[in-house]
C-alpha cells in the first residue's frame, strides 16, 4: 500500500534527475568539443563598453558585474514607474467604465479595447518612431513649466542640488514613522470612542510641516540646475547641466503603462461589479455618504478579488520591460543578456543569471502580493 | 639472425607509418561537417540581417553580396551547386551561439576577426573576405568635415553585440570627448533613430555606414568623415574542432581571390585548362591533386570559378556597381596596390 503511494512518486522523481543529468552532461560534452570553458570568472573582468543612462556611477572601466547591476536597476526603474503608473490609470478607466456617464463610460471602453489588442512590441516601436520623430529637435523645443525641454534627444529638466540632504531624508523618514503611529492611534480611538479624527488631513499637515521645518532650522538647502542649450555643430545641439531622461525610457514606459492598464482596468471594473448592489444600498442606508460607500464598503471587498489577477499584471509588465531591448533602453536584457554576453561569448552563464533574475524578480513580487492580499482578506472573528 | 630481426623491425615501422599515414587522411575525410552538409544536400550559411553588398535579400528571397559568396563558393566545392545554400539571418548577438551551437556551419556575416573571438568562444576565423575600418556618419548640414570637430555631450547611435562599441570607447576617451552612446539590437532600428535625428552621429564599419546610407530616406543628406578609428579585418567564421571543414572554407575563399590574381573569370575557366602556367592549371583543376586532401574531386575550384566568378566579379557585382564603394580602397589585389595577398594554391 506504501509503496503503491511512493512509487510512481520515485520514478517521477528519477526521470526528472535524468533529464538534468541528460542536459548537464550533454551541454558539458558539446562545451568541451568546442573549447567552451564554464565559469563566472568574467564577471570580475573589465567590461569596456559604455551605457547610454545608468542609476549608479558607471562607466567602461568598471566590471562586467558593475554593468550587470546597472542593466538590473533599469530593468527595476522601468518596472517600478510603469506598475504605479499603470495602477492608478488601471483603477481610474476601471471606474470610468462603470460611470453612470456615457460619453465617460464609452471613451473607457474604447481605450481599453483599443491597446489590449494591439501587440506590445508594435505599441514600443509607434511611441519610440512616429511619437518620438514628432518631437523637436533641441533647438526649436519649446519651454515647458518654465524650465524643461521636451526633445528627440530626451526630456531635459532642472535637476535638484541637495545640500545636507541626509537630514532632510532622516526627517522625512521620522514623518513617516510618526504618521503611521498616529493613524494607528486614530483607529484606535475611533473604535473605543467612536471619535473621529481629521486623519487625511492631519497626516498630510505633517507631511508638508517637518521637511520643511528642515530648510528653516536644520540647514538643509535645495537649488536647482537648470539645463542649457548647447551647440555641437552648426545644426547640431543638445542641452548640458540639468537632469536628461532618455526618450527610449518614456517611450517604454508609455507603452508598458498604457498596455498594462487596460487589463488592471478590467479588473478592477470585475471586481467592483462582483460585489452584489445589495451592499452599496444597505450602506448608503445606514447614511455613509458615497465616497465612504467606496472606500469603506465596496473597495475592501473588490480589492480581494482585484488583488490576484493584477499581481499577474505587474509580473507581466516586469517581463515585458525586457523588449526595451528594440529601442535601446540599456535594461538588463540589452546589456547583459546582449553587449555582455556578445563580448564575453559565455551565452550560457549569463542566460543563466538572466533567467534567475528575472525569476527573483517575479517570485518577490509574487511574495509581497500574496502578503498584500492576505493582509486585506477578510478576518474571521 | 640478427640481419633478419633489424629487417623485421623496420619492416614493420614501415607498415606502422604506412597505417598511420592512411588512417590520418582517413580521419581527415572523415569530417562530421562535410559528412553532414553532403548528407543534407545544403550548405548552412549564417548571415546578416540585411547589409546590401554583403549579405541582403531582395523581395523574392535571393541573397547577394560578397558574404552570400563565400558560403555560394563553399557549396559549389563540395555540392557541385552553388545555389544548394540555406541562409539562415542572424543579428550580431546572435550569431556566435549559432554557429557554436551547431544551426549553421558557416558564419560569413561581416564579422571582425579578434584575439578573444578567435582564442577564446570556440570559434576559428579562416580568413578575410574585406578589410574595414570603422567610421563616423553625421549630417551634412551639421558642417561636421572631421571627427576633430566633434565635443562634449554628443550622441552616437551603433549596434550592440559589436567590436563597435568597444572601439567607440576607446576613441571618445582617447580623445577626452564625453558621449552618450545609444545602442540597439538590430541595424535598422540604428538607422531610423539617427535618420529621425536621435543622434549627432552613426558609427559603424565603414561599408557598413556606406551600404546603410542607401537605406536612408534622403541619403545624399548625410557624409561619412574620412577617419578611421579600427581596423576591422571581416572574415568568414566557422566551429572549432573540425579542420578539414575549415581547410574548405579557407581554401573556398582564397580561390576566389587567387583566382582574380591569375586572371581567371567565370566566362573563362574553362578555357583556362589548357593555359601554360602550372600555376592556373591548379586553380581550374587541370594540375595537380587539389581536391584529394579536403576529400573532394579535383574540380572543386573550377566550379567557383565557373559559379561564382573571382573575387574581384563579386566585389564589381556585389559592391561597386551597386554604388557601395567604387573604390576598392584595400581591398584590391596586393599586385595592384591592395593588401589582398592569399597563399598559394599548390
Amino acid at each position: 500500500m506504501k509503496l503503491k503511494k511512493i512509487l510512481p512518486q520515485l520514478l517521477t522523481l528519477l526521470f526528472i534527475v535524468l533529464i538534468f543529468g541528460f542536459f548537464t552532461m550533454n551541454a558539458q560534452e558539446n562545451m568541451d568539443t568546442r573549447g567552451i570553458e564554464f565559469g563566472f570568472g568574467f564577471l570580475k573582468q573589465e567590461a569596456s563598453f559604455d551605457i547610454q543612462f545608468s542609476l549608479i556611477d558607471y562607466d567602461g572601466s568598471r566590471s562586467y558585474a558593475r554593468a550587470y547591476l546597472v542593466g538590473l536597476l533599469n530593468t527595476l526603474l522601468v518596472s517600478i514607474i510603469g506598475i504605479i503608473l499603470c495602477t492608478v490609470l488601471g483603477v481610474i478607466v476601471g471606474i470610468a467604465r462603470l460611470s453612470p456617464n456615457y460619453l465617460i463610460r464609452k471613451t473607457a471602453s474604447f481605450y481599453i479595447e483599443f491597446f489590449r489588442n494591439i501587440p506590445l512590441l508594435l505599441q514600443i516601436f509607434f511611441w519610440y518612431f512616429a511619437a518620438l520623430r514628432a518631437l523637436p529637435m533641441p533647438e526649436d523645443a519649446p519651454l515647458l513649466l518654465g524650465s524643461s525641454f521636451m526633445t528627440i534627444k530626451g526630456l531635459y529638466t532642472p535637476a535638484p542640488v541637495w545640500n545636507n540632504f541626509n537630514i532632510f531624508l532622516i526627517v522625512l523618514i521620522v514623518a513617516l514613522v510618526i504618521i503611521f503611529f498616529f493613524n494607528k492611534f486614530a483607529k484606535k480611538k475611533q473604535e473605543e470612542l467612536g471619535k473621529q479624527y481629521p486623519k487625511f488631513l492631519i497626516s498630510l499637515g505633517i507631511f508638508i510641516i517637518f521637511p520643511v521645518l528642515t530648510f528653516i532650522v536644520g540647514g538643509v538647502d535645495l537649488s536647482w540646475s537648470f539645463p542649457q542649450l548647447k551647440q555641437l555643430a552648426l545644426t547640431s545641439f543638445t542641452y548640458e547641466g540639468g537632469m536628461g531622461i532618455p526618450p527610449e525610457l518614456i517611450a517604454l514606459t508609455m507603452a508598458l503603462t498604457l498596455y498594462t492598464a487596460t487589463f488592471i482596468a478590467e479588473n478592477v471594473r470585475a471586481g467592483i461589479q462582483g460585489i452584489s448592489k445589495g451592499q452599496k444600498e444597505a450602506a448608503a442606508s445606514i447614511g455613509l455618504t458615497t465616497t465612504q460607500v467606496l472606500k469603506l464598503v465596496i473597495m475592501p471587498q473588490a480589492l480581494r478579488i482585484i488583488i490576484p489577477p493584477t499581481t499577474n499584471q505587474y509580473l507581466n509588465l516586469t517581463k515585458n520591460s525586457s523588449l526595451a531591448a528594440a529601442i535601446a533602453y540599456p535594461d538588463l536584457v540589452l546589456v547583459f543578456a546582449g553587449t555582455a554576453m556578445m563580448q564575453t561569448g559565455r551565452a550560457i552563464e549569463i542566460v543563466g543569471i538572466t533567467m534567475a533574475t528575472y525569476l527573483t524578480i517575479s517570485l518577490t513580487i509574487s511574495l509581497l502580493m500574496n502578503w498584500y492580499n492576505k493582509r486585506i482578506a477578510i478576518q474571521e472573528k | 639472425m640478427f640481419k633478419y630481426i633489424k629487417q623485421l623491425t623496420s619492416l614493420v615501422a614501415m607498415v606502422a607509418v604506412l597505417f598511420a599515414f592512411t588512417t590520418e587522411t582517413m580521419a581527415a575525410k572523415k569530417s562530421k561537417t562535410l559528412k553532414n552538409t553532403q548528407k543534407k544536400g545544403f550548405v548552412r550559411c549564417g548571415v546578416s540581417q540585411g547589409l546590401p553588398g554583403f549579405s541582403n535579400a531582395d523581395a523574392a528571397g535571393n541573397w547577394t553580396g560578397v558574404d552570400v559568396d563565400v558560403c555560394r563558393a563553399v557549396a559549389a566545392a563540395v555540392l557541385g551547386d552553388a545555389n544548394k545554400v540555406k541562409f539562415t539571418p542572424l543579428s550580431a548577438k546572435e550569431r556566435f551561439t549559432a554557429l557554436t551551437s551547431g544551426e549553421i556551419d558557416i558564419l560569413s556575416r561581416n564579422t571582425t576577426w579578434t584575439l578573444s573571438r578567435d582564442a577564446d568562444i570556440g570559434l576559428t576565423f579562416v580568413g578575410v573576405n574585406f578589410y574595414d575600418g570603422q567610421g563616423f556618419m553625421v549630417r551634412k548640414d551639421s558642417g561636421i568635415t572631421s571627427t576633430s570637430q566633434f565635443k562634449n555631450g554628443i550622441s552616437a547611435c551603433t549596434n550592440i553585440g559589436t567590436t563597435t562599441e568597444l572601439n567607440m570607447r576607446d576613441f571618445f576617451n582617447s580623445k577626452g570627448i564625453s558621449y552618450t552612446p545609444v545602442a540597439f539590437e538590430k541595424a535598422d532600428e540604428v538607422v531610423a533613430a539617427y535618420d529621425a535625428g536621435r543622434c549627432d552621429t552613426y558609427t559603424t564599419d565603414k561599408s557598413g555606414l556606406a551600404a546603410q546610407r542607401t537605406k536612408m530616406s534622403n541619403p545624399d543628406d548625410h557624409i561619412v568623415l574620412p577617419e578611421t578609428i579600427s581596423k576591422e579585418p571581416l572574415g568568414p567564421v566557422v566551429r572549432q574542432g573540425d579542420a578539414v571543414w575549415e581547410d574548405i572554407v579557407r581554401w573556398s575563399l582564397n580561390t576566389m581571390i587567387e583566382a582574380e590574381e591569375y586572371g581567371i573569370t567565370s566566362a573563362n575557366a574553362d578555357s583556362m585548362k589548357t593555359s601554360d602556367n602550372p600555376q592556373i592549371k591548379r586553380l581550374v583543376g587541370a594540375e595537380g591533386e587539389m581536391g584529394a586532401a579536403f576529400g573532394l574531386d579535383n574540380e572543386w575550384n573550377l566550379r567557383i570559378i565557373k559559379q561564382v566568378g573571382n573575387y574581384g566579379e563579386s566585389y564589381k557585382r556585389n559592391i561597386a556597381d551597386t554604388g557601395i564603394l567604387p573604390d576598392r580602397g584595400p581591398n584590391e589585389l596586393w599586385t595592384k596596390g591592395g593588401i589582398l595577398y592569399v597563399p598559394p594554391s599548390r
